[in-house]
């Protein structure tokens, strides 16, 4: 078990990547510090360098620059061996010719522990991951799902992991064992207190696994924090409207003499401050659906449509060229063809050039 | 009711005829002689299954079948291991792997009996590079009067000219396997024996099953290189069940028994081919 820093971390695929030029860099200058026994997402949209920096953790890939610290050990040269680290692939991996027992024990078995403790580790575990009734049985006959928890399995099955990181394990799994899997995988974590990292596409699966969440666009970090801080305080336009449903509204905004937002001249309160200095930069108000109120006075909008979801519904407004979605709860009117909306100024942020301020 | 439409069967017909005479009609040729004695005017007299008793306690047919077998062993033994060796050798990407490629598949892209003239030139103890170096080395070698120097000239050019298949097959099936394996064996901590042994084998399974099986029917069919390479000798040694079979046939041209020779050959390839795939299959069932 530990704690797991990287410094500066930043990696290119190419064989001579040109400093300046951002395309050439798959990660650029990352700093994290996770702590020990802490369950982390990586989230963000494919292509981003999630998997990248799972692999920078776990040392199928060596880094271009930067440092990767397991507590105070320096590991950025060691092998994924030698790391002491487990990972689990988005594509089930089993070894087709070993029953369910052996591809669990295969692990320890080669870092040479004595039989005994092999039988109590695999048992274990096995019984954790109901796969008990199975263990005599060829690997290579097992469903998708059987074969990604043999995976799971192998990743959970060492004792003394540094930690286990998690690259999309629930791909191919059909969404009813998705759920459940994904539990278990909470559960376990609950139970076994080992540092995990599990990169994702999927929000839901982030925000209901981790206790903090890496947001991850273009090879940077854009925000890393609880769900709840992900959710009421974007630091970027990219986290407002990735996670969220539907994602965040973007207005453009004008910030007037005396430092208020504008948006197509109207002042719209918020919670950032300072913006006098923003002025010159490009500049939206951000805020969440959820946070917009029909009013009687405000922004004058047209209703175009309502979709129901059920609990409540998503409208969709219009300012001229502008769109904005707000929800409204069940049994609430909502005006025939025009009306006004009004922000949640604390839940109302200025964005510069798609950073919050402040 | 509908009245059948017997029109589809022209459609059918360019397909019967070409394996009609292809495969079947020279097939029934055989058949024909093997049960047939003839004295030349193209008269036949009825002979029964006398040709086939004929060649089956011939102690000319079963050394020619041992000498064949034991080919085909050798042969199999050494290219396969050694197929697999060299794919797992190949590099994986770059500039490489073209190169590596164009050279494996030349042996491959030599007519037969190119080979055979090639081998039996090279191996030449007098003007030989082969043949000469190895006598400069003090081995005293002559394979057109050893019969061990014989036998080691024909399986060298074997392998020579067809370990490359088994190579392209086996690296064909190693790209396939996905890189996933290969970082769940790392972290893992597999040595190099457990990831051989636990991955690329058992997914090489399929093409080694192919590669074993062509080998295999092409190594027991064998005939160009070695005519052109020994043809046949020293001797008898390494008269071959094809050689035999062509000797008789037209050396000889006892047709009845070189049919009936023919279709016993014809069987025991049939045989065996199925007994490989058979065994090697085996697993998948339960």
């Amino acid at each position: 078990m530990a704690r797991i820093r990287l410094e500066q971390l930043s990696h290119s695929y190419r064989v001579a990547p040109r400093a300046e030029v951002d395309a050439d860099w798959a990660l650029r200058g990352l700093d994290l510090d996770w702590a020990d026994g802490g369950a982390y997402a990586l989230l963000g949209p494919s292509g981003c360098g999630k998997t990248t920096l799972l692999n920078l953790i776990s040392g199928l890939l060596k880094p271009t620059q930067g440092r990767v610290r397991f507590d105070e050990r320096d590991v950025t040269a060691l092998e994924p061996g030698q790391r002491n680290i487990a990972q689990v692939f988005q594509f089930p991996v089993v070894y087709d010719t070993m029953t369910v027992f052996d591809n669990l024990a295969f692990p320890l078995r080669n870092r040479g522990l004595a039989e005994a403790e092999v039988q109590a580790r695999v048992n274990e575990i096995a019984a954790m991951l109901d796969l008990g009734p199975s263990l005599a049985s060829r690997a290579a006959g097992l469903t998708a799902d059987g074969k990604q928890k043999i995976s799971l399995g192998r990743g959970l099955v060492r004792a003394d992991v540094a930690a286990i990181l998690f690259d999309e394990p629930l791909t191919v799994i059909d969404p009813h064992l998705k759920w459940r899997l994904r539990s278990k995988l909470k559960e376990l974590q609950q139970r076994v207190r080992r540092t995990m990292v599990y990169v994702t596409h999927d929000q839901t699966e982030a925000l209901t696994f981790a206790d903090q969440v890496v947001v991850m666009f273009e090879g940077q970090v854009v925000q890393s924090g609880t769900p709840v801080e992900l959710f009421e305080r974007p630091a970027h336009t990219f986290v407002g409207h990735f996670i969220g449903s539907p994602g965040m509204n973007l207005l453009p905004c004008e910030i007037d003499a005396a430092g208020v937002p504008r948006f197509a001249g109207h002042a719209v309160a918020t919670a950032s401050g300072g913006l006098a200095a923003a002025r010159g930069k490009r500049t939206e108000i951000g805020v969440r659906p959820e946070f917009v109120r029909l009013a009687d006075t405000g922004i004058p909008v047209q209703f175009e449509r309502i979709d129901d979801i059920g609990r409540v519904r998503i409208v969709s407004a219009r300012h001229g060229e502008h769109r904005i979605k707000l929800l409204v709860a069940e049994g609430q009117a909502i005006p025939e063809a025009q009306g006004h909306l009004a922000f949640d100024a604390p839940h109302t942020r200025v964005y510069a050039d798609g950073w919050m301020v402040r | 009711m509908k009245t059948p439409n017997q029109k589809a069967w022209w459609l059918v017909a360019p397909v019967v005829l070409l394996v009609a005479f292809n495969a079947v009609i020279p097939l029934m040729a055989v058949v024909n002689y093997s049960v047939q004695e003839t004295f030349g005017n193209n008269e036949f007299f009825f002979e029964g299954v006398r040709w086939f008793q004929q060649v089956m306690q011939s102690a000319r047919f079963r050394e020619a079948l041992q000498r064949q077998i034991l080919f085909t062993g050798i042969v199999l033994a050494i290219q396969v291991p050694l197929g697999v060796a060299i794919a797992l050798a190949m590099p994986r990407q770059g500039i490489g792997v073209s190169i590596c490629l164009v050279l494996m598949a030349m042996p491959l892209l030599i007519p037969y009996n190119v080979v055979g003239a090639m081998w039996n030139i090279f191996a030449l103890p007098d003007i030989g590079l082969m043949g000469k170096g190895l006598n400069a080395l003090g081995f005293e070698f002559n394979y057109t009067r050893q019969p061990v120097a014989a036998w080691i000239t024909l399986v060298a050019m074997d392998v020579w000219h067809w370990t490359s298949l088994v190579v392209l097959l086996a690296y064909a099936g190693l790209s396939a396997i996905p890189d996933a394996y290969y970082q769940a064996a790392r972290i893992d901590g597999a040595s190099r024996w457990a990831i051989f042994r636990h991955i690329q084998l058992p997914k090489l399974k399929h093409v080694l099953l192919i590669a074993v099986l062509l080998r295999f029917m092409d190594s027991f069919m064998i005939y160009t290189e070695a005519v052109v390479l020994t043809g046949g000798g020293p001797g008898n040694a390494t008269t071959l069940l094809s050689i035999d079979l062509v000797k008789i046939a037209l050396g000889q041209f006892d047709l009845g028994p070189a049919a009936a020779m023919s279709l016993i050959y014809f069987l025991i390839i049939l045989l065996l081919s199925w007994l490989f795939y058979t065994v090697m299959t085996r697993d998948e069932e339960h």
